[in-house]
């Protein structure tokens, strides 16, 4: 039986990929994606802490940050959406007006 | 033998996150994040979580990756991040960032508390999952459909087309 540290550290691997990509795209779909990734690793810790502790919260806990997600990929994709057509850009460097 | 499943699986589960952060073209990010979304499923198989294995391939692996390809058929045809890129020095700074996060991350989780020596039998199947989300999260698990409806309504209200 593989032990759970194993699957926490590939849950922090994961999720430092994930914030490094956020740091060095410059397209906001893909941006969002990294941020996707990271949800998704700190889910994979979440189910490793329930097999840890042998109970299922951690797994409904997962399930439920599944469901937020669900709900904050529709909105967020919606926002580039209307950001793309207002600039017609997708790029995080052009869009740039709350910058000072 | 779980060991050596364990290692391929994550293997592919690195390679492809870094393979959705370094690759240029915004649809071969995309279906890397699929291969990842599918290499974490497996393991979920392998952490006894069978429900949320299937939740996973079912929501992110399908629902979510449409609404994306979908998203990137119409901002960026078939665009790629080229030419010079005015940022770059800064861009640089994010791996030793990335670094920086992972370290104590790692140290922290590595480290992390050992469970009672013997689990207590972990009660897995959907069956377990099912009666607790409707016994002691069935408020929590309510919530979550006016959270759904909410972001419908407000997803149909951030797309409508204004004229003029």
């Amino acid at each position: 039986m593989v032990p759970e540290s194993w699957y926490l550290t590939l849950s922090a691997v994961l999720f430092a990929i994930g914030s490094v990509g956020v740091l060095v795209r410059k397209n906001a779909l893909v941006i969002f994606m990294s941020v996707e990734l990271q949800l998704n690793a700190v889910n994979l810790a979440l189910v490793a802490f329930s097999r840890l502790h042998g109970n299922l919260n951690g797994q409904v806990l997962a399930f439920f940050s599944m469901v937020v997600a669900a709900a904050e990929v529709v909105v967020g994709l919606a926002i580039i959406v209307n950001v793309y057509r207002r600039m017609h850009t997708a790029n995080v460097d052009d869009a740039s007006l709350l910058r000072w | 033998m779980g060991a050596v499943a364990f290692v391929i699986i994550a293997g592919i589960a690195v390679g492809s996150a870094l393979g959705l952060a370094f690759k240029r073209n915004a649809i071969h990010a995309a279906l890397f994040l699929v291969v990842n979304l599918g290499a974490v499923a497996v393991l979920y198989l392998t952490l006894g979580a069978q429900f949320l294995a299937v939740a996973q391939i079912a929501v992110y692996a399908g629902a979510i990756m449409v609404l994306f390809l979908f998203a990137i058929f119409v901002l960026i045809p078939g665009k790629e991040e080229t030419g010079p890129d005015p940022r770059r020095s800064y861009r640089i700074l994010a791996l030793p960032v990335g670094g920086a996060l992972l370290a104590p991350l790692a140290i922290v989780l590595a480290a992390a508390p050992r469970g009672p020596a013997t689990p207590a039998a972990a009660p897995d199947g959907v069956e377990s999952i099912a009666r607790l989300l409707f016994t002691d999260y069935l408020f929590p698990f309510e919530v979550t459909s006016v959270l759904l409806l909410a972001a419908m309504v407000g997803v149909l209200l951030l797309s409508r087309r204004r004229e003029g």
